[in-house]
Protein backbone atom coordinates (compact mmCIF):
# COMPACT_ATOMS: atom_id res chain seq x y z
CA UNK A 1 0.00 0.00 0.00
CA UNK A 2 1.59 3.22 -1.01
CA UNK A 3 -0.06 5.88 1.02
CA UNK A 4 1.39 6.99 4.71
CA UNK A 5 -1.25 5.88 6.65
CA UNK A 6 -0.83 2.62 4.92
CA UNK A 7 2.48 2.70 5.19
CA UNK A 8 2.83 3.26 8.68
CA UNK A 9 -0.14 0.49 9.84
CA UNK A 10 1.49 -1.97 7.54
CA UNK A 11 5.15 -1.85 9.24
CA UNK A 12 3.58 -2.07 12.55
CA UNK A 13 1.44 -5.53 11.58
CA UNK A 14 2.26 -8.91 10.94
CA UNK A 15 1.36 -9.28 6.65
CA UNK A 16 -1.39 -11.10 6.41
CA UNK A 17 -1.95 -12.75 9.54
CA UNK A 18 -5.26 -12.73 11.13
CA UNK A 19 -5.55 -11.50 15.01
CA UNK A 20 -8.13 -12.53 17.21
CA UNK A 21 -11.06 -10.25 15.17
CA UNK A 22 -10.17 -11.89 11.97
CA UNK A 23 -8.79 -8.81 10.28
CA UNK A 24 -5.46 -9.27 8.34
CA UNK A 25 -2.68 -6.37 8.67
CA UNK A 26 -3.47 -5.44 4.74
CA UNK A 27 -7.65 -5.25 5.85
CA UNK A 28 -6.07 -2.52 8.16
CA UNK A 29 -3.82 -0.88 6.42
CA UNK A 30 -6.57 -0.20 3.47
CA UNK A 31 -9.14 0.74 6.33
CA UNK A 32 -6.03 3.06 7.93
CA UNK A 33 -5.85 4.48 4.29
CA UNK A 34 -9.52 5.22 3.83
CA UNK A 35 -9.65 7.07 6.83
CA UNK A 36 -6.94 9.11 6.29
CA UNK A 37 -8.79 10.28 3.17
CA UNK A 38 -5.63 8.99 0.80
CA UNK A 39 -5.99 7.45 -2.27
CA UNK A 40 -5.70 3.59 -2.67
CA UNK A 41 -3.74 2.43 -5.89
CA UNK A 42 -3.99 0.16 -8.52
CA UNK A 43 -1.23 -2.06 -7.04
CA UNK A 44 -2.41 -1.76 -3.40
CA UNK A 45 -4.23 -4.70 -1.70
CA UNK A 46 -8.20 -4.10 -1.17
CA UNK A 47 -10.92 -6.07 -0.30
CA UNK A 48 -12.51 -7.95 -2.77
CA UNK A 49 -16.13 -6.55 -2.34
CA UNK A 50 -14.71 -3.05 -2.61
CA UNK A 51 -13.11 -3.92 -6.24
CA UNK A 52 -16.26 -5.40 -6.74
CA UNK A 53 -17.79 -2.10 -6.00
CA UNK A 54 -15.80 -0.26 -7.86
CA UNK A 55 -15.72 -2.05 -10.91
CA UNK A 56 -19.91 -2.42 -10.85
CA UNK A 57 -19.86 1.67 -9.92
CA UNK A 58 -16.93 2.95 -13.03
CA UNK A 59 -18.52 0.25 -15.57
CA UNK A 60 -22.44 1.53 -15.05
CA UNK A 61 -20.72 5.03 -15.57
CA UNK A 62 -18.43 4.24 -18.70
CA UNK A 63 -21.41 1.99 -20.61
CA UNK A 64 -23.79 5.27 -19.46
CA UNK A 65 -21.24 7.53 -21.33
CA UNK A 66 -21.67 5.26 -24.39
CA UNK A 67 -24.60 5.01 -24.35
CA UNK A 68 -25.55 8.45 -23.57
CA UNK A 69 -23.72 9.58 -26.85
CA UNK A 70 -27.41 7.93 -28.84
CA UNK A 71 -29.77 10.53 -27.62
CA UNK A 72 -27.57 13.56 -28.51
CA UNK A 73 -26.22 12.22 -31.77
CA UNK A 74 -29.91 11.76 -32.62
CA UNK A 75 -30.13 15.44 -33.34
CA UNK A 76 -26.34 15.69 -35.17
CA UNK A 77 -27.69 15.62 -38.22
CA UNK A 78 -30.26 18.29 -37.78
CA UNK A 79 -28.58 20.54 -35.69
CA UNK A 80 -30.07 24.04 -36.57
CA UNK A 81 -27.37 25.89 -36.83
CA UNK A 82 -23.19 24.83 -37.62
CA UNK A 83 -22.36 26.44 -34.53
CA UNK A 84 -25.05 24.48 -32.58
CA UNK A 85 -23.80 21.40 -34.42
CA UNK A 86 -20.07 21.72 -33.81
CA UNK A 87 -20.69 21.98 -30.07
CA UNK A 88 -23.13 19.18 -30.21
CA UNK A 89 -20.48 16.84 -31.82
CA UNK A 90 -17.94 17.96 -29.85
CA UNK A 91 -20.01 16.94 -26.78
CA UNK A 92 -20.68 13.32 -28.35
CA UNK A 93 -17.22 13.05 -28.82
CA UNK A 94 -16.31 13.90 -24.84
CA UNK A 95 -18.46 11.40 -24.11
CA UNK A 96 -16.79 8.65 -26.07
CA UNK A 97 -13.45 9.94 -24.89
CA UNK A 98 -15.27 10.05 -21.02
CA UNK A 99 -15.84 5.93 -22.15
CA UNK A 100 -12.34 5.59 -22.78
CA UNK A 101 -11.24 7.10 -19.46
CA UNK A 102 -13.56 4.77 -17.73
CA UNK A 103 -13.13 2.13 -19.10
CA UNK A 104 -9.27 2.57 -18.63
CA UNK A 105 -9.98 3.20 -15.08
CA UNK A 106 -12.10 -0.40 -15.19
CA UNK A 107 -8.73 -1.97 -16.64
CA UNK A 108 -6.85 -1.16 -13.52
CA UNK A 109 -8.90 -2.76 -11.06
CA UNK A 110 -8.27 -6.06 -13.52
CA UNK A 111 -11.32 -5.99 -15.98
CA UNK A 112 -10.68 -5.63 -19.63
CA UNK A 113 -12.94 -3.63 -21.75
CA UNK A 114 -14.11 -6.44 -23.63
CA UNK A 115 -15.63 -8.37 -21.04
CA UNK A 116 -17.27 -4.99 -19.98
CA UNK A 117 -18.77 -4.20 -22.64
CA UNK A 118 -19.77 -8.25 -23.36
CA UNK A 119 -21.67 -7.45 -19.34
CA UNK A 120 -23.70 -4.34 -21.07
CA UNK A 121 -24.72 -6.49 -24.85
CA UNK A 122 -26.21 -9.04 -21.94
CA UNK A 123 -27.67 -7.47 -19.75
CA UNK A 124 -25.92 -8.10 -16.57
CA UNK A 125 -24.41 -4.50 -16.29
CA UNK A 126 -26.70 -1.63 -16.32
CA UNK A 127 -26.31 1.96 -17.78
CA UNK A 128 -28.38 5.22 -16.18
CA UNK A 129 -31.96 4.84 -16.58
CA UNK A 130 -31.70 8.40 -17.73
CA UNK A 131 -30.97 7.10 -21.69
CA UNK A 132 -33.95 5.49 -21.90
CA UNK A 133 -35.66 8.34 -22.71
CA UNK A 134 -36.35 9.75 -25.86
CA UNK A 135 -35.20 13.57 -27.92
CA UNK A 136 -37.98 14.17 -29.43
CA UNK A 137 -36.99 17.96 -30.13
CA UNK A 138 -33.84 19.94 -30.58
CA UNK A 139 -34.47 21.49 -27.20
CA UNK A 140 -34.51 17.88 -25.45
CA UNK A 141 -30.38 18.33 -26.44
CA UNK A 142 -30.28 21.52 -24.45
CA UNK A 143 -32.50 19.68 -21.58
CA UNK A 144 -30.27 17.04 -21.17
CA UNK A 145 -27.51 19.70 -20.95
CA UNK A 146 -28.91 21.52 -18.60
CA UNK A 147 -30.92 18.76 -16.12
CA UNK A 148 -28.89 16.04 -16.93
CA UNK A 149 -25.15 17.08 -16.74
CA UNK A 150 -26.50 19.10 -14.21
CA UNK A 151 -27.44 16.12 -12.10
CA UNK A 152 -24.43 14.12 -13.38
CA UNK A 153 -21.86 16.97 -12.20
CA UNK A 154 -23.75 17.11 -8.55
CA UNK A 155 -23.46 13.28 -8.30
CA UNK A 156 -19.71 13.34 -9.69
CA UNK A 157 -17.89 16.14 -8.51
CA UNK A 158 -17.19 13.97 -4.79
CA UNK A 159 -16.17 11.36 -7.01
CA UNK A 160 -13.37 13.28 -7.88
CA UNK A 161 -12.30 12.78 -4.07
CA UNK A 162 -13.35 9.05 -4.33
CA UNK A 163 -10.74 6.57 -2.43
CA UNK A 164 -9.70 5.10 -5.59
CA UNK A 165 -7.13 6.89 -7.43
CA UNK A 166 -7.63 6.10 -11.11
CA UNK A 167 -11.46 6.85 -10.36
CA UNK A 168 -10.86 10.09 -8.84
CA UNK A 169 -8.52 11.26 -11.45
CA UNK A 170 -10.82 10.37 -14.26
CA UNK A 171 -13.34 12.02 -12.71
CA UNK A 172 -11.10 15.10 -12.57
CA UNK A 173 -11.07 15.41 -15.85
CA UNK A 174 -14.52 14.46 -16.97
CA UNK A 175 -16.26 17.11 -14.71
CA UNK A 176 -14.38 19.85 -16.09
CA UNK A 177 -16.13 19.27 -19.23
CA UNK A 178 -19.50 17.99 -18.45
CA UNK A 179 -19.29 21.60 -16.63
CA UNK A 180 -18.61 23.03 -20.36
CA UNK A 181 -21.42 20.62 -21.77
CA UNK A 182 -24.26 22.15 -18.24
CA UNK A 183 -23.31 25.41 -19.79
CA UNK A 184 -24.17 24.97 -23.31
CA UNK A 185 -27.20 23.44 -22.31
CA UNK A 186 -28.47 26.23 -20.44
CA UNK A 187 -27.30 28.15 -23.31
CA UNK A 188 -29.07 26.54 -25.92
CA UNK A 189 -32.26 26.57 -23.71
CA UNK A 190 -31.63 30.53 -23.17
CA UNK A 191 -31.27 31.10 -27.03
CA UNK A 192 -34.46 29.38 -27.28
CA UNK A 193 -36.60 30.85 -24.39
CA UNK A 194 -35.66 33.85 -25.74
CA UNK A 195 -36.76 32.95 -29.11
CA UNK A 196 -39.64 32.62 -31.24
CA UNK A 197 -42.88 31.82 -29.20
CA UNK A 198 -42.67 27.94 -30.80
CA UNK A 199 -38.79 27.71 -29.89
CA UNK A 200 -39.83 28.80 -26.04
CA UNK A 201 -42.71 26.83 -26.22
CA UNK A 202 -40.28 23.17 -27.15
CA UNK A 203 -38.14 24.55 -24.63
CA UNK A 204 -40.89 24.55 -21.57
CA UNK A 205 -42.12 20.88 -23.08
CA UNK A 206 -38.64 19.36 -23.24
CA UNK A 207 -37.51 20.40 -19.71
CA UNK A 208 -41.52 18.99 -18.87
CA UNK A 209 -40.43 15.72 -20.09
CA UNK A 210 -36.89 15.83 -18.71
CA UNK A 211 -36.73 16.97 -14.93
CA UNK A 212 -38.39 14.53 -13.05
CA UNK A 213 -36.16 11.39 -14.79
CA UNK A 214 -33.59 13.80 -13.68
CA UNK A 215 -33.97 13.63 -10.32
CA UNK A 216 -34.37 9.98 -10.67
CA UNK A 217 -31.04 10.31 -11.69
CA UNK A 218 -29.42 10.41 -8.16
CA UNK A 219 -31.70 6.94 -7.18
CA UNK A 220 -33.32 5.51 -4.83
CA UNK A 221 -34.02 7.44 -1.33
CA UNK A 222 -31.73 6.40 1.06
CA UNK A 223 -33.69 4.29 3.23
CA UNK A 224 -34.29 1.82 -0.59
CA UNK A 225 -30.75 1.88 -1.50
CA UNK A 226 -29.00 -0.56 -1.86
CA UNK A 227 -25.48 -0.23 -2.11
CA UNK A 228 -25.21 3.53 -0.05
CA UNK A 229 -24.11 2.75 3.11
CA UNK A 230 -21.45 0.02 2.12
CA UNK A 231 -20.22 2.66 -0.40
CA UNK A 232 -19.95 5.83 2.01
CA UNK A 233 -18.06 4.01 4.67
CA UNK A 234 -15.77 2.96 1.97
CA UNK A 235 -15.59 6.74 0.62
CA UNK A 236 -16.09 6.02 -2.92
CA UNK A 237 -19.48 7.86 -1.79
CA UNK A 238 -19.27 11.31 0.11
CA UNK A 239 -23.42 11.83 0.30
CA UNK A 240 -26.82 10.23 0.37
CA UNK A 241 -28.99 10.15 -2.32
CA UNK A 242 -31.53 12.57 -0.81
CA UNK A 243 -28.75 15.18 -0.19
CA UNK A 244 -27.30 15.05 -3.90
CA UNK A 245 -31.43 15.28 -4.89
CA UNK A 246 -31.76 18.52 -2.61
CA UNK A 247 -28.98 20.02 -3.73
CA UNK A 248 -29.45 19.53 -7.36
CA UNK A 249 -33.12 21.07 -6.99
CA UNK A 250 -31.97 24.03 -5.12
CA UNK A 251 -29.51 24.65 -7.47
CA UNK A 252 -32.21 24.14 -10.63
CA UNK A 253 -34.68 26.84 -9.31
CA UNK A 254 -32.97 29.95 -9.28
CA UNK A 255 -31.72 29.09 -13.25
CA UNK A 256 -35.10 28.07 -14.35
CA UNK A 257 -36.24 31.21 -13.36
CA UNK A 258 -33.34 32.70 -15.47
CA UNK A 259 -34.52 30.89 -18.05
CA UNK A 260 -38.00 31.99 -17.79
CA UNK A 261 -39.38 28.41 -17.93
CA UNK A 262 -40.96 26.14 -15.43
CA UNK A 263 -40.57 23.51 -13.67
CA UNK A 264 -43.49 20.94 -13.87
CA UNK A 265 -44.25 20.58 -9.85
CA UNK A 266 -46.82 22.28 -8.14
CA UNK A 267 -45.25 21.25 -4.72
CA UNK A 268 -42.08 23.08 -5.73
CA UNK A 269 -41.81 25.98 -3.09
CA UNK A 270 -38.95 27.66 -0.73
CA UNK A 271 -38.82 26.60 2.61
CA UNK A 272 -37.64 29.25 5.41
CA UNK A 273 -36.94 26.67 7.90
CA UNK A 274 -35.28 24.25 6.26
CA UNK A 275 -33.14 26.37 4.25
CA UNK A 276 -34.20 24.33 1.32
CA UNK A 277 -36.62 24.26 -1.77
CA UNK A 278 -39.40 21.44 -0.95
CA UNK A 279 -40.64 19.47 -3.73
CA UNK A 280 -43.24 16.83 -4.80
CA UNK A 281 -43.04 13.43 -4.53
CA UNK A 282 -40.89 11.47 -7.33
CA UNK A 283 -42.56 8.86 -9.16
CA UNK A 284 -40.76 5.36 -8.20
CA UNK A 285 -42.93 3.33 -9.97
CA UNK A 286 -41.88 4.64 -13.02
CA UNK A 287 -38.20 4.82 -12.15
CA UNK A 288 -38.05 0.85 -10.97
CA UNK A 289 -40.46 0.13 -14.72
CA UNK A 290 -37.65 1.97 -16.43
CA UNK A 291 -35.10 0.44 -14.89
CA UNK A 292 -36.41 -3.29 -15.58
CA UNK A 293 -36.73 -2.52 -18.70
CA UNK A 294 -40.05 -0.84 -19.59
CA UNK A 295 -38.41 2.33 -20.71
CA UNK A 296 -39.63 4.50 -23.87
CA UNK A 297 -35.97 3.53 -25.01
CA UNK A 298 -34.13 0.58 -23.43
CA UNK A 299 -34.70 -1.64 -26.38
CA UNK A 300 -33.53 0.87 -28.81
CA UNK A 301 -30.39 1.83 -26.97
CA UNK A 302 -29.35 -1.35 -26.06
CA UNK A 303 -30.26 -3.31 -29.88
CA UNK A 304 -28.25 -0.30 -31.44
CA UNK A 305 -24.84 -0.66 -28.97
CA UNK A 306 -25.15 -4.13 -29.82
CA UNK A 307 -25.45 -3.61 -33.31
CA UNK A 308 -22.63 -1.05 -33.86
CA UNK A 309 -20.15 -3.54 -31.73
CA UNK A 310 -21.44 -6.83 -33.75
CA UNK A 311 -21.48 -5.08 -37.15
CA UNK A 312 -17.62 -3.88 -36.23
CA UNK A 313 -16.33 -6.90 -35.58
CA UNK A 314 -14.74 -7.76 -38.39
CA UNK A 315 -12.89 -4.27 -38.45
CA UNK A 316 -11.46 -5.06 -34.77
CA UNK A 317 -10.58 -8.68 -36.26
CA UNK A 318 -8.75 -6.82 -39.17
CA UNK A 319 -7.26 -4.68 -36.51
CA UNK A 320 -5.83 -7.36 -34.66
CA UNK A 321 -4.77 -9.72 -37.67
CA UNK A 322 -2.75 -6.50 -39.21
CA UNK A 323 -0.93 -5.88 -36.16
CA UNK A 324 -0.01 -9.17 -35.30
CA UNK A 325 1.57 -9.74 -38.93
CA UNK A 326 3.24 -6.32 -38.23
CA UNK A 327 4.09 -5.70 -34.94
CA UNK A 328 3.83 -8.91 -33.48
CA UNK A 329 0.90 -7.28 -31.02
CA UNK A 330 -2.60 -8.30 -31.16
CA UNK A 331 -4.82 -5.31 -30.14
CA UNK A 332 -4.41 -3.04 -33.63
CA UNK A 333 -7.38 -1.01 -32.78
CA UNK A 334 -5.50 1.06 -29.88
CA UNK A 335 -2.20 2.49 -31.89
CA UNK A 336 -1.33 4.99 -34.20
CA UNK A 337 -3.59 7.00 -36.18
CA UNK A 338 -6.63 7.50 -34.42
CA UNK A 339 -4.69 6.94 -31.07
CA UNK A 340 -3.78 10.46 -32.06
CA UNK A 341 -7.09 11.42 -32.20
CA UNK A 342 -7.79 10.88 -28.92
CA UNK A 343 -4.83 12.57 -27.65
CA UNK A 344 -5.60 15.99 -29.53
CA UNK A 345 -9.52 15.42 -28.07
CA UNK A 346 -7.84 14.82 -24.53
CA UNK A 347 -5.41 18.16 -24.78
CA UNK A 348 -8.25 20.06 -25.78
CA UNK A 349 -10.71 19.40 -22.60
CA UNK B 1 -27.87 31.30 -54.75
CA UNK B 2 -29.41 34.67 -53.26
CA UNK B 3 -27.22 34.45 -49.97
CA UNK B 4 -24.20 34.75 -51.92
CA UNK B 5 -24.26 37.66 -54.67
CA UNK B 6 -22.65 37.76 -57.63
CA UNK B 7 -19.87 34.73 -58.16
CA UNK B 8 -16.85 36.12 -58.18
CA UNK B 9 -13.95 33.66 -58.15
CA UNK B 10 -13.05 33.48 -54.38
CA UNK B 11 -16.64 33.18 -53.84
CA UNK B 12 -16.54 30.05 -56.13
CA UNK B 13 -13.83 28.53 -54.95
CA UNK B 14 -15.01 29.05 -51.05
CA UNK B 15 -18.00 27.08 -52.29
CA UNK B 16 -16.25 24.75 -53.36
CA UNK B 17 -14.27 23.82 -50.76
CA UNK B 18 -16.53 24.67 -48.26
CA UNK B 19 -18.83 22.84 -49.44
CA UNK B 20 -16.13 19.70 -49.35
CA UNK B 21 -15.49 19.87 -46.22
CA UNK B 22 -19.63 20.74 -44.80
CA UNK B 23 -20.70 17.89 -46.62
CA UNK B 24 -18.10 15.68 -45.76
CA UNK B 25 -18.53 16.74 -42.12
CA UNK B 26 -22.02 15.98 -42.12
CA UNK B 27 -21.41 12.35 -43.13
CA UNK B 28 -18.81 11.46 -40.95
CA UNK B 29 -21.09 12.80 -37.98
CA UNK B 30 -23.65 9.67 -39.01
CA UNK B 31 -21.33 7.42 -37.37
CA UNK B 32 -21.75 8.88 -33.98
CA UNK B 33 -22.67 5.94 -32.15
CA UNK B 34 -22.35 3.49 -34.50
CA UNK B 35 -18.43 3.16 -34.92
CA UNK B 36 -16.60 0.01 -35.02
CA UNK B 37 -14.29 0.86 -31.59
CA UNK B 38 -14.35 3.09 -29.06
CA UNK B 39 -11.20 4.72 -30.33
CA UNK B 40 -13.38 5.51 -33.67
CA UNK B 41 -15.90 6.97 -32.45
CA UNK B 42 -13.46 10.00 -31.27
CA UNK B 43 -11.06 9.41 -34.50
CA UNK B 44 -13.99 9.92 -36.98
CA UNK B 45 -16.25 13.09 -34.83
CA UNK B 46 -12.21 14.88 -34.55
CA UNK B 47 -12.15 14.50 -38.41
CA UNK B 48 -15.79 15.49 -38.50
CA UNK B 49 -15.24 18.98 -36.12
CA UNK B 50 -12.47 20.05 -37.72
CA UNK B 51 -13.80 19.53 -41.55
CA UNK B 52 -17.10 21.78 -40.29
CA UNK B 53 -15.03 24.22 -38.77
CA UNK B 54 -12.77 24.64 -42.27
CA UNK B 55 -16.38 24.85 -44.04
CA UNK B 56 -17.61 27.66 -41.22
CA UNK B 57 -14.41 29.59 -42.41
CA UNK B 58 -14.25 28.91 -45.60
CA UNK B 59 -18.69 29.42 -46.33
CA UNK B 60 -18.08 32.71 -44.07
CA UNK B 61 -15.54 33.99 -46.80
CA UNK B 62 -18.67 33.48 -49.26
CA UNK B 63 -21.52 34.80 -47.08
CA UNK B 64 -23.40 34.35 -43.98
CA UNK B 65 -22.64 30.29 -43.37
CA UNK B 66 -25.94 28.94 -41.74
CA UNK B 67 -27.58 30.80 -44.96
CA UNK B 68 -25.62 28.86 -47.19
CA UNK B 69 -25.28 25.53 -45.32
CA UNK B 70 -29.45 25.51 -44.32
CA UNK B 71 -31.22 27.54 -47.24
CA UNK B 72 -29.78 26.30 -50.16
CA UNK B 73 -31.33 24.21 -52.67
CA UNK B 74 -29.13 21.14 -53.74
CA UNK B 75 -28.26 22.22 -57.17
CA UNK B 76 -26.83 25.18 -55.75
CA UNK B 77 -23.93 23.21 -53.51
CA UNK B 78 -20.55 22.82 -55.06
CA UNK B 79 -19.12 19.98 -53.40
CA UNK B 80 -17.46 16.91 -54.94
CA UNK B 81 -20.29 14.02 -55.65
CA UNK B 82 -17.13 11.83 -53.37
CA UNK B 83 -18.19 13.02 -50.04
CA UNK B 84 -21.53 13.23 -50.89
CA UNK B 85 -21.85 9.34 -50.96
CA UNK B 86 -23.76 7.81 -48.18
CA UNK B 87 -21.54 5.99 -45.06
CA UNK B 88 -21.92 2.31 -46.47
CA UNK B 89 -19.66 -0.09 -44.06
CA UNK B 90 -16.39 0.89 -42.32
CA UNK B 91 -14.43 -0.29 -45.36
CA UNK B 92 -16.34 2.77 -47.51
CA UNK B 93 -15.88 5.36 -45.38
CA UNK B 94 -11.89 4.60 -45.24
CA UNK B 95 -12.09 4.60 -48.62
CA UNK B 96 -13.40 7.78 -48.92
CA UNK B 97 -11.52 9.21 -46.42
CA UNK B 98 -8.32 8.11 -48.22
CA UNK B 99 -9.50 9.26 -51.15
CA UNK B 100 -10.38 12.62 -50.22
CA UNK B 101 -7.55 13.46 -47.39
CA UNK B 102 -5.04 13.13 -50.02
CA UNK B 103 -6.59 15.29 -52.20
CA UNK B 104 -6.99 17.86 -49.62
CA UNK B 105 -4.09 17.25 -48.41
CA UNK B 106 -2.43 18.08 -51.45
CA UNK B 107 -4.12 20.99 -52.76
CA UNK B 108 -3.80 22.65 -49.31
CA UNK B 109 -0.41 22.06 -49.23
CA UNK B 110 -0.14 24.38 -52.71
CA UNK B 111 -2.63 26.71 -51.43
CA UNK B 112 -1.19 27.46 -48.37
CA UNK B 113 2.30 28.15 -50.04
CA UNK B 114 0.70 30.90 -52.67
CA UNK B 115 -0.40 34.06 -51.55
CA UNK B 116 -4.07 34.08 -52.68
CA UNK B 117 -7.23 34.68 -50.58
CA UNK B 118 -6.91 30.77 -49.37
CA UNK B 119 -3.91 30.54 -47.85
CA UNK B 120 -4.48 31.48 -44.24
CA UNK B 121 -6.75 29.05 -43.84
CA UNK B 122 -5.14 26.27 -46.22
CA UNK B 123 -2.11 27.07 -43.82
CA UNK B 124 -4.07 26.07 -40.61
CA UNK B 125 -5.85 23.39 -42.05
CA UNK B 126 -3.11 21.45 -43.75
CA UNK B 127 -1.98 20.21 -40.34
CA UNK B 128 -5.35 18.92 -39.60
CA UNK B 129 -5.78 17.04 -42.71
CA UNK B 130 -2.22 15.49 -42.43
CA UNK B 131 -3.56 13.95 -39.52
CA UNK B 132 -6.90 12.48 -41.20
CA UNK B 133 -4.62 11.35 -44.19
CA UNK B 134 -2.97 9.62 -41.91
CA UNK B 135 -5.92 8.22 -40.28
CA UNK B 136 -6.82 7.20 -43.78
CA UNK B 137 -3.75 5.30 -44.80
CA UNK B 138 -3.14 3.30 -41.40
CA UNK B 139 -6.83 2.19 -42.02
CA UNK B 140 -6.54 1.72 -45.30
CA UNK B 141 -3.50 -0.97 -44.59
CA UNK B 142 -4.99 -2.67 -41.69
CA UNK B 143 -7.98 -3.36 -43.40
CA UNK B 144 -6.23 -4.12 -46.89
CA UNK B 145 -4.10 -6.35 -45.09
CA UNK B 146 -6.25 -7.67 -42.02
CA UNK B 147 -8.37 -10.47 -42.81
CA UNK B 148 -9.82 -12.56 -45.92
CA UNK B 149 -13.36 -10.37 -45.26
CA UNK B 150 -11.62 -6.80 -44.62
CA UNK B 151 -9.42 -7.31 -47.70
CA UNK B 152 -12.94 -7.91 -49.85
CA UNK B 153 -14.64 -5.49 -48.00
CA UNK B 154 -11.72 -2.93 -48.73
CA UNK B 155 -11.49 -3.87 -52.35
CA UNK B 156 -14.85 -3.39 -52.90
CA UNK B 157 -15.16 -0.11 -51.44
CA UNK B 158 -12.10 1.10 -53.33
CA UNK B 159 -13.70 0.42 -56.70
CA UNK B 160 -17.02 1.91 -55.76
CA UNK B 161 -15.80 4.96 -54.91
CA UNK B 162 -13.03 5.45 -57.90
CA UNK B 163 -15.80 6.74 -60.09
CA UNK B 164 -15.85 9.84 -58.02
CA UNK B 165 -11.81 10.71 -58.33
CA UNK B 166 -11.90 12.13 -61.67
CA UNK B 167 -14.12 14.94 -60.56
CA UNK B 168 -11.31 16.31 -57.81
CA UNK B 169 -8.92 17.25 -60.44
CA UNK B 170 -11.16 19.47 -62.64
CA UNK B 171 -10.34 22.96 -62.43
CA UNK B 172 -12.34 25.40 -59.76
CA UNK B 173 -12.44 28.74 -60.65
CA UNK B 174 -10.10 30.95 -58.36
CA UNK B 175 -7.96 28.19 -57.40
CA UNK B 176 -4.53 28.56 -59.34
CA UNK B 177 -3.43 24.86 -59.19
CA UNK B 178 -2.04 22.89 -61.60
CA UNK B 179 -4.27 20.20 -61.94
CA UNK B 180 -2.90 17.38 -63.53
CA UNK B 181 0.25 17.76 -62.07
CA UNK B 182 -2.12 17.60 -58.91
CA UNK B 183 -3.58 14.57 -60.31
CA UNK B 184 -0.52 12.61 -60.88
CA UNK B 185 1.08 13.25 -57.30
CA UNK B 186 -2.78 12.53 -55.90
CA UNK B 187 -2.89 9.01 -57.97
CA UNK B 188 1.31 8.25 -56.95
CA UNK B 189 0.09 8.39 -53.07
CA UNK B 190 -3.30 6.05 -53.66
CA UNK B 191 -1.49 4.30 -55.13
CA UNK B 192 1.20 3.42 -53.31
CA UNK B 193 -0.71 3.15 -50.14
CA UNK B 194 -3.30 0.50 -52.11
CA UNK B 195 -0.50 -1.34 -52.40
CA UNK B 196 1.27 -1.86 -49.34
CA UNK B 197 -2.29 -2.66 -48.21
CA UNK B 198 -2.18 -5.72 -50.70
CA UNK B 199 -4.86 -4.33 -52.34
CA UNK B 200 -5.39 -3.69 -56.56
CA UNK B 201 -5.66 -0.22 -58.11
CA UNK B 202 -9.12 0.29 -59.47
CA UNK B 203 -8.71 -0.48 -63.69
CA UNK B 204 -12.36 1.65 -64.16
CA UNK B 205 -13.35 4.83 -65.30
CA UNK B 206 -12.43 7.76 -62.83
CA UNK B 207 -15.58 9.97 -63.68
CA UNK B 208 -19.00 8.42 -64.33
CA UNK B 209 -20.19 8.81 -68.29
CA UNK B 210 -22.65 11.27 -67.40
CA UNK B 211 -21.60 13.20 -64.69
CA UNK B 212 -17.87 14.73 -65.42
CA UNK B 213 -17.12 17.43 -62.94
CA UNK B 214 -20.89 17.46 -61.75
CA UNK B 215 -20.81 18.51 -58.29
CA UNK B 216 -18.81 21.50 -58.79
CA UNK B 217 -21.32 22.40 -61.19
CA UNK B 218 -24.68 21.52 -58.63
CA UNK B 219 -24.69 18.36 -60.46
CA UNK B 220 -25.25 15.72 -56.91
CA UNK B 221 -26.28 11.78 -56.89
CA UNK B 222 -29.71 11.12 -55.60
CA UNK B 223 -28.67 10.38 -51.62
CA UNK B 224 -27.47 13.94 -51.45
CA UNK B 225 -30.96 15.47 -51.59
CA UNK B 226 -31.97 13.54 -48.83
CA UNK B 227 -28.94 13.92 -46.69
CA UNK B 228 -30.03 17.98 -47.08
CA UNK B 229 -33.73 17.20 -46.03
CA UNK B 230 -32.21 16.13 -42.79
CA UNK B 231 -29.99 18.68 -42.54
CA UNK B 232 -31.81 21.61 -43.58
CA UNK B 233 -35.48 20.71 -41.78
CA UNK B 234 -35.64 22.19 -38.33
CA UNK B 235 -33.44 25.18 -39.70
CA UNK B 236 -36.31 25.90 -42.60
CA UNK B 237 -38.76 24.75 -40.29
CA UNK B 238 -38.25 28.13 -38.08
CA UNK B 239 -38.04 30.54 -40.77
CA UNK B 240 -36.16 33.55 -39.31
CA UNK B 241 -35.75 32.16 -36.22
CA UNK B 242 -32.04 32.11 -34.10
CA UNK B 243 -30.54 29.05 -32.23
Amino acid sequence: MATPAAQRTARTEADGTPDTVGTTAYQRAFDAAVAADERVEPRDWMPDAYRATLVRQIAQHAHSEIIGMQPEANWITRAPSLRRKAILMAKVQDEAGHGLYLYSAAETLGTSREELLDKLHSGRQKYSSIFNYPTLTWADVGAIGWLVDGAAITNQVPLCRCSYGPYARAMVRICKEESFHQRQGYELLLALSKGTTEQHAMAQDAVNRWWWPSLMMFGPPDDASQHSAQSMEWKIKRHSNDELRQRFVDICVPQAESLDLTLPDPDLRWNEERGHYDFGPIDWTEFWEVLKGNGPCNEQRITQRRRAHDEGAWVREAAAAYAAKHTGHTDGTRTTGHQTAHETEAERA
Amino acid sequence: MTATGPATAPVTAALALGDDALVLSHRLGEWAGHAPVLEEEVALANIALDLLGQARVLLSLAGDEDELAYLREERSFRNLQLVEQPGGDFAHTIARQLYFSTYQHLLYAELAAGDGPFAPLAAKAVKEVAYHRDHAEQWTLRLGDGTEESHGRMHRACEALWKFTGEMFQPVQGLDIDWTRLDERWRESVEAVLRRATLPVPEGPRTGAWSAGAGRQGLHTEPFGRMLAELQHLHRSHPGATW
